[in-house]
């Protein structure tokens, strides 16, 4: 067990070092959502209850195709030089592995999150009606079942040509039941009407049946040829 | 298909193989390989290009499984030996980004290996400073080999798997690793070399293994002129 927790963490510091210096997918996925913010923004002019309403939908796909970016390139360096297999031919556990590319790109999308969403509230002009402090358990929870699948779909579709094509149409499927967990959940928290909690529940039920799922096959992906 | 170590046949050697196929679609790289190789040598793999070597050391390291047949490194499948196995490919396993000394302390934490007392060790070993802190991607490609090769010996493995080690080295440097090797192989490690290189490894290699088609078809004690056209230059 202290294996697995000093090789999770000894593979995290490595990843956040990594993009500490190429900065390669913090820098696109702040370019993609900006842009997203900036031209729905001038294309719509929705007053405060429009925004309310499909603010949810909007925040949320953003994140959704921003994650893809980093969601892509975490595996991509370990594709560069092949030191997936250096990886591959010691006796650390796959899933100290996966653990840790999903806890890197946790942080990088919750990052980028925190960057954003002050810039969606000015931009929209948002205010919630409902209790404001149910968007943190909806944020993390939406934003680990993003990433979980997320992490382990890029896995699986290293080996093949177009990876960049494949994530998308691997993990957008799989992901409907948590995306649309997270826009209820924000809309109805944005605009009051109604509880959240059904969403959340919803949410946490999700990230724990894919969580112990990609546990349990991550190592029959990692060991793929 | 992994194989479990209940269906490996005792060793003969250090290294059993048995009636090995492995096949990437239609293509079969190797065609059933059977072979034993023993402990403490210097075992350097010749052929031509797709003659299957780089898959037959794949299969050794077990990054490719067999569609047929067995592999058995100290009884064991190779995954279960991996601790025994240091495995250097073509490409660097290093990361481009980080120094020398930042990979090999992130790979020796995935071999329960603490602190940097071993690292800095192997990085003098191969000729290196442990100190230079610029990026592996600025290093020269003889520089990128020999830090690969300290990240294949980091662990101490009793077998060494080594892809092309001498390819894009200078003369002088190829020969500096030659020595080293054959230092390791005193010390009693099993050494497999794949190489176009052979001259480099006469009098050196214990034996030379020539394949042909994904099939092993002579093993020589010294490099033969029958052969000589055949990856040997």
């Amino acid at each position: 067990m202290s294996s697995l927790r000093s090789i999770t963490l000894a593979t995290l510091a490595k990843d956040i070092r990594l993009e500490w210096r190429s900065k390669d997918a913090i820098n696109s996925m702040l370019f993609f959502s900006l842009l997203v913010v900036v031209i729905f923004s001038f294309s719509f002019d929705p007053n405060a209850e429009e925004s309310r309403q499909i603010a949810g939908g909007l925040i949320w796909v953003a994140f959704l195709f921003a994650a893809v970016v980093a969601l892509n390139q975490t595996w991509a360096r370990e594709l560069r030089n092949q030191v997936l297999d250096a990886y591959r031919v010691s006796p650390a556990p796959a899933n100290a592995l996966f653990t840790a590319k999903v806890l890197g790109n946790f942080f990088l999308v919750s990052l980028l999150e925190a960057l954003m969403a002050p810039l969606f509230m000015i931009f929209y002009n948002l205010r919630a009606l409902g209790p404001a402090w149910q968007l943190i358990p909806v944020a993390l929870l939406g934003t680990w079942a993003l990433v979980v699948n997320g992490t382990f779909f890029a896995a699986m579709s290293l080996r093949t040509r177009s990876r960049e094509i494949m994530l998308p149409l691997l993990l957008f499927p799989i992901s409907i039941p948590a995306v649309q967990s997270m826009v209820e959940a924000t809309r109805i928290i944005l605009s009051g009407d109604g509880a959240a909690r059904f969403w959340i529940v919803l949410l946490l039920t999700y990230d724990v049946v894919f969580t112990t799922a990609c546990l349990a096959l991550f190592e029959t992906v990692l060991q793929a040829e | 298909m992994t194989v479990s170590a209940s269906e490996i046949p005792a060793a003969a050697g250090i290294i059993s193989v048995r009636n090995l196929i492995k096949q990437f679609g239609r293509f079969a790289a190797l065609r059933g390989v059977t072979a034993d190789f023993d402990a403490g040598k210097f075992h350097a793999i010749l052929g031509d290009n797709g003659a299957g070597k780089t898959t037959l050391l794949r299969a050794l390291a077990g990054l490719a499984d067999p569609t047929r047949g067995t592999v058995a490194i100290l009884g064991k499948n190779p995954r279960e030996a991996c601790r025994e196995i240091g495995y250097m490919a073509h490409p660097s396993l290093l990361y481009d980004e980080m120094s020398g000394m930042e990979n090999l302390r992130y790979f020796a934490r995935l071999y329960d290996i603490a602190g940097d007392a071993r690292c800095q060790q192997v990085i003098r070993s191969v000729g290196l400073d442990p100190e230079l802190s610029r990026p592996i991607g600025q290093y020269s490609q003889g520089m990128r080999q020999r830090m690969s090769l300290a990240r294949a010996i980091l662990h101490d493995p009793k077998i060494l798997l080594l892809d092309e080690p001498f390819s894009n080295v200078d003369v002088h440097s190829a020969q500096e690793m030659v020595g080293l090797l054959k230092h390791m192989r005193d010390a009693g490690k099993t050494i497999f070399v794949v190489t176009h290189q052979a001259a480099l490894l006469e009098g050196v290699a214990d034996e030379f293994i020539w394949m042909q088609a994904g099939q092993i078809v002579d093993r020589t004690p010294q490099l033969s002129a029958e052969h000589s056209g055949a990856g040997a230059q």
